[in-house]
């Protein structure tokens, strides 16, 4: 077999069905060896980022590795923004590179640029293999490291020489990286001490975020939480790790996060971390964040701990098993006060209706949410809808949420949202996205359109970057530079892609849209809704500030 | 405060262009860095000299540990542990001051290794102030050039990281 051919029946022995990707020089032999073999389907996109954010949207979502596939020079780089953005929000990926043959590495040959260089500090790993013997063991390797401790992308470069050079088939059983040993097991006197501060406080909270749903900590998150009776508050990430419409669901925190969520971080006495990393995009000023509370924090990645805020109870470990140990050791306990205490600061803060009948975001995604009745995997891009679109539409299990967190990658959504539906072929995926953010990768709407996938795309169309829009009214006195945007007709180009395109004026016009969008089940369908042009994400937590400095209104 | 921090890593292409674009991209700062074989040719000890509070150099730590190729991180600092540099100093002797320059280097202990009608070539090892105070001599009579390893150190005692 020749290494091609070898590569490919090593990805069928990990498991992978699907491969997002586009070919070129330096991976024609792949692709060769692709070409009649039906075991793993190949998802031909239009330019790579689509084919690494597809990757990241399937693993979000099944929870499986994804895996994209470029060629070498621009199709690699290609790749970059897309790895970046798994590698913010620790989502396992195998991206595999062509690379030029090893005797032209170095010589600035056609196609050639230093992949494994430019992706290192965007990938948990990379490699480049140098020789053939050595394909079997990276590969596996690659996939080991993208899927355990905390997930990230991996990337393998492979010159063509040894795409082409023969070698007995093998496949190693065992493996040692004597480098890797993620820690999965808490300490067991840390968990104690945690578990102490749970039976004595008074105003506990916890904060939970991304790990949660990579271990799959969901369902005992929920128990201990109902046991002990203490909220839970989310970050972007773990949006459906617990059920939001729960008793105990504040609903997600930060700059944008719930009212009530942000008041009950600035006044909690323990807070409980849990797979979260206390973004500055959740803690805003870290100086008073949480000031009144003893912090625990469980994380699978030592790094996390201490990094921003200063941690009293540290457990390094994997979520689920933390919780569980944590669990075994808490009583029964309940906490009417602290819960009476945040149901006021809820009533305190409702957002007002708007004054004229223009159709406004919050219209459009309750109307999708009911429509589908939340069965639904809820996908965006970034900006001002995202932000909508986590606060209207509300998630009930993990994995039915994709939207681009720590890198906040305009661009994300429409692959994202293909590579949720080839993952899950029977469920409902709904991306909402923004005009800016749709533009930026609209050229993977056929790719949608060739594999016959009814995704269901909700453009929230106000002709402005909205998110820049907002803060240039709040902090630079309205000064719209570059930010208002003279789109195309989007319903009449989803038309010339082979999708269905529908223009929404008004809500009687989104119900009939909804309605098509809903019954259409061969294609994709674009409902281009012009929503209200200057309305703003409330609450909004100024960069660098307090949590409890939300502007309202 | 200046600690020095022994990192084992496995000796694979590469793995110094991490530990290095590690420090960059985080915004650590690298004082001194030496890397070499050990008994192991699977291993090399990278030993670099680095500046923080203990804050950073938690973070350091950690953020070594994460590279996969890194298996073993120490700091040397609260231990016991000895550690040395090597300079060259080549530096300007006309024949009626090289008596006295030769007589400085053997108070340092310095070697003289190249002699040529004008010049001498010393070879120094020891502690950084050591080579400092050597260079600081050596300037009067001219340095015409110079060069200096990174600190290399191991903890004293039959341990061993």
């Amino acid at each position: 077999m020749n290494g091609a051919q070898i590569l490919i029946e090593l990805l069928k022995k990990e498991g992978v069905t699907t491969v997002f990707g586009y070919p070129g020089g330096s991976v024609i032999d792949i692709y060769d060896a692709l070409y009649e073999f039906s075991d793993i389907k190949h998802i031909l996109v239009r330019h790579e980022q689509g084919a690494v954010h597809a990757a990241d949207g399937y693993a979000r979502t099944t929870g499986k590795v994804g895996v994209c596939m470029a060629t070498s020079g621009p199709g690699a780089t290609n790749l970059v923004t897309g790895l970046a953005n798994a590698y913010m929000d620790s989502i396992p990926i195998v991206a595999i590179t062509g690379q030029v043959p090893t005797r032209l590495i170095g010589k600035d040959a056609f196609q050639e640029a230093d992949t494994t260089g430019i992706t290192m500090p965007i990938t948990k790993h990379n490699f480049l293999i140098k020789r053939i013997h050595e394909l079997p063991l990276i590969i596996r390797e690659a996939f080991l490291i993208a899927a355990t401790g905390r997930p990230g992308p991996v990337l393998v470069d492979i010159p063509k020489d040894i795409q082409i050079a023969e070698m007995e088939f093998s496949y190693p059983e065992k493996l040692d990286i004597p480098g890797y040993k993620p820690t999965y097991r808490g300490h067991i006197n840390q968990i104690n001490m945690a578990a102490q501060a749970i039976k004595e406080s008074k105003k506990p909270l916890l904060y939970v975020g991304g790990g949660v749903i990579a271990s799959g900590a969901s369902e005992i998150l929920l128990e201990l939480a109902e046991k002990n009776d203490i909220p839970v508050t989310y970050t972007l990430m773990a949006k459906g790790a617990i059920p939001e419409d729960h008793r105990l669901s504040l609903g997600w925190l930060g700059m944008h996060g719930s009212y009530h969520a942000n008041k009950a971080i600035m006044n909690c006495d323990l807070l409980i971390a849990v797979g979260a990393r206390f973004d500055d995009r959740v803690t805003g000023n870290t100086a008073t964040f949480a000031k009144q509370a003893k912090i625990v924090h469980i994380d699978i990645d030592p790094a996390e701990i201490g990094k921003n805020v200063k941690i009293h109870i540290p457990i390094v470990g994997d979520a689920r098993n933390i919780l569980n140990e944590l669990n075994k050791r808490t009583e029964t306990k309940k906490h009417d006060n602290w819960l009476k205490t945040i149901e006021i600061w809820k009533k305190e803060y409702i957002p007002k209706p708007p004054a004229n009948n223009e159709l406004i975001a919050q219209t459009i995604i309750e109307s999708v949410y009911q429509a589908t009745h939340g069965d639904a995997i809820l996908v965006t891009d970034v900006g001002q809808h995202q932000m909508w679109a986590a606060k209207y539409f509300l998630c009930h299990r993990p994995r039915r949420w994709a939207s681009s967190g720590g890198l906040g990658t305009m661009g994300f959504g429409l692959p994202a949202a293909i590579g949720a539906q080839i993952g899950n072929p029977d469920q409902t995926v709904v991306l909402f996205s923004g005009d800016g953010s749709i533009m930026m990768k609209i050229q993977e709407l056929v790719t949608a359109v060739n594999n016959c996938l009814p995704l269901k795309i909700f453009v929230l169309n106000n002709n402005y970057l909205g998110m820049v829009r907002q803060w240039q009214e709040c902090f630079f006195n309205c000064r719209y530079s570059s930010t208002h945007i003279i789109n195309p007709d989007l319903a009449n180009l989803a038309q010339a892609f082979g999708a269905e395109g529908i223009p929404v004026q008004n809500k009687e016009e989104l119900d009939r849209a909804i309605h098509k969008a809903l019954e259409v089940k061969d294609r994709p369908v674009l409902v281009d809704c012009h929503i209200s042009k200057e309305t703003n994400v409330y609450p909004f937590v100024p960069p660098g500030k307090s949590l409890d400095e939300m502007i309202l209104e | 405060m200046q600690h020095i921090i022994s990192v084992l890593v496995e000796n694979k292409p590469r793995v110094l262009a991490r530990v290095a674009s590690l420090f960059a991209r985080r915004g650590y700062n690298i004082e001194s860095l030496a890397v070499g074989h050990t008994q192991d040719p699977d291993v090399s000890r990278i030993t670099l000299v680095v500046r923080g509070d203990e804050d950073i150099l938690e973070q350091i730590t950690k953020q070594l540990y994460k590279l996969i190729e890194v298996i073993k991180v120490g700091d040397f600092t609260e231990t016991s542990y000895v550690d040395r540099e090597l300079s060259l100093i080549k530096v300007n002797a006309p024949s009626n001051l090289r008596g006295e320059i030769v007589q400085t280097a053997e108070i340092f202990r310095a070697r003289i290794i190249d002699v040529s009608e004008k010049s001498l070539l010393i070879e120094v090892t020891g502690t950084s102030d050591k080579i400092d105070a050597l260079e600081q001599l050596m300037k009067k009579y001219g340095i015409i050039e110079m060069t200096r390893t990174g600190k290399i150190a191991l903890a004293r005692g039959s341990q061993s990281l």
